[in-house]
């Protein structure tokens, strides 16, 4: 089993979350994040003149997927998250030891 | 003279609508600073409405509008409300019972220092601000309001004209200001680090109450229900939209047009008309307020990105240039015909009266910088003025007030 934990733009949420639904994917858990990469922020204005802001808003999808759809996942994310221009995100792929449903108390593969 | 009922519902209902300014303008200010220190900076424009409500009435009204000493300073014939009763007062306001002209300047008093701590916010020590208020309140203000408001006063005698608190109130907190920044330094991190805005709505909504407050400011200023009233009600509000709307170009014509500007502008066309609008003809308000967006504007694009210096939330920017340009249009577009109590302007041929308002600029400017930066050094020097690092990278909500503004784990 692997976690794979995307940053994506916020725009791109609805076409990410659809693609990963038509592949049945339908668990994610989704986060408002801060962060910074090759893009280094943007300017935004204050009353008279301008600031920067280096840590911009994107969002956080941790999903956990068997090892085998992995490259179906992060395919179907990168398909719909990208536009070419920087600070379209990154995607990390994390072994995952072990999964429980808390309803169930199932585990592992069943659980997912 | 018998009390006008009339004139006296305009002037309790001006005095609340004035009340609520203060409010406003600590919503105004709130909504401009990081989360961490915004209810530090709600707190230190409320805090005015108790701390000032209270001095005012126990000696500030009469060391303002008491029995003139030197043209300087008001006696103290109406230390706690000696003598300041239902009967109309036989030289302020005479329509209307002496309390409700006292409660009116009262709000004036409050929101004037209300305004400096726009200037020191995110890193002023709560507990030196209460002193310096009180200190400036008694040093500064009270003679300043005697200067331009009091019977004797020698402003008053000289002709400046101030219809409702343009030397009084703008230029007065706006310099002050700058002092206190001199004294205080910049905010940690300033200007390096992005200083965000917390919640831009929240200053929507305190410039909103703001604009409709000033109605009270302004029109009250005519202290009678009538034409007077009227037309300085109209001129006031011809300066904030015209200000606005200058505002929102200016940006717009950088990169784009801003909400936080826009509504900025606002601010900065109320506070120029504020010494004219009893004074002058309502569309003179179209220049007065246009110019004030402009001055203030590129005044701040100098004083803040250029200069560097960290007058926080543009206090000299917006009430110190913004009144300087306010007073000295008044001695270029004042015209008797709106008010036989005024006096003609430059562009009417009387020169006179522009040097009038600069003596006024230059004499109120002058005293409120030098003692403010005297009244403040003294508050460093014993009990310091600013918070230690430590409290201040945690902000002032918790370290002043023990309290935070959006609490909870839990929506």
């Amino acid at each position: 089993m692997k976690k794979i934990e995307a940053i994506i733009r916020e725009e791109k949420l609805d076409a990410v979350k659809k693609a990963l639904e038509e592949n049945s994917y339908f668990g994610m858990t989704v986060s408002e994040v801060s962060g910074r990469g090759k893009q280094m922020g943007i300017p935004l204005q204050w009353r008279a003149g301008e600031y920067r802001v280096d840590l911009l808003p994107k969002l956080k999808i941790e999903l956990v997927v068997l090892d085998e759809d992995v490259s179906v996942a992060i395919d179907a994310i990168i398909r719909n998250a990208r536009t070419g221009e920087t600070g379209d995100g990154k995607i990390f792929i994390l072994p995952v030891e072990s999964v429980v449903r808390v309803r169930t108390g199932d585990r592992d593969e069943g659980a997912i | 003279m018998p009390v006008s009922p009339g004139d006296t519902a305009w002037l309790l209902l001006s005095s609340a609508l004035v009340m609520l300014m203060t409010p406003g303008l600590a919503l105004f200010y709130g909504g401009m600073v990081r989360r961490k220190n915004i209810l530090s900076t709600l707190m230190m424009s409320f805090v005015a409405l108790g701390l000032v409500g209270v001095l005012w009435v126990l000696y500030g009204y009469s060391l303002s509008f008491g029995t003139d000493s030197a043209g300087l300073i008001g006696g103290f014939n109406f230390l706690g409300l000696m003598g300041v009763g239902q009967e109309p007062s036989t030289v302020y306001a005479t329509t209307v019972p002496h309390l409700a002209f006292m409660i009116f300047q009262a709000m004036f008093a409050i929101i004037t220092v209300a305004l400096i701590t726009g200037a020191v916010v995110e890193r002023i020590k709560f507990s030196s601000l209460l002193v310096f208020s009180a200190l400036w309140l008694t040093v500064v203000y009270c003679p300043v309001a005697h200067w331009v408001w009091g019977d004797g006063g020698w402003l008053l005698n000289l002709g400046a004209l101030d219809f409702a608190g343009g030397t009084v109130v703008h230029i007065n907190a706006g310099v002050s200001a700058l002092a206190l920044v001199l004294l205080l330094g910049r905010r940690r991190g300033f200007p390096g680090q992005a200083m965000e805005p917390s919640n831009i709505p929240l200053v929507v909504l305190g410039a909103g109450l703001l604009w409709f407050g000033w109605f009270g400011f302004n029109a009250g200023s005519a202290l009678t229900a009538g034409g007077l009233a009227s037309s300085a009600f109209v001129a006031t509000n011809i300066s904030a939209a015209m200000a606005a709307f200058t505002w929102m170009v200016i940006s717009w014509l950088h990169r784009r047009p801003t909400v936080l500007g826009t509504v900025t502008g606002a601010v900065v066309g109320l506070v120029a008309i504020t010494p004219a609008a009893g004074f002058v003809e309502p569309l003179a308000a179209i220049p007065i307020g246009g110019i004030a967006a402009i001055i203030s504007y590129y005044g701040m694009l100098l004083l803040k990105m250029k200069l560097g210096m960290d007058d926080s939330l543009d206090v000299f920017a917006c009430h110190g240039l913004g009144g300087i340009w306010g007073a000295l249009a008044t001695g270029i577009f004042a015209t008797v015909a709106v008010n036989a109590g005024g006096a003609d302007g430059l562009l009417l041929g009387n020169g006179m009266q522009l040097l009038k308002q600069l003596v006024g600029v230059v004499s109120v400017g002058g005293f409120a910088f030098v003692a403010t930066w005297l009244l403040g050094k003294l508050v460093d020097v014993t009990i310091g003025l600013r918070v230690g690092e430590t409290e201040e990278a945690v902000g002032l909500d918790i370290s002043q007030h023990g309290e935070r503004a959006y609490g909870g784990l839990l929506r």
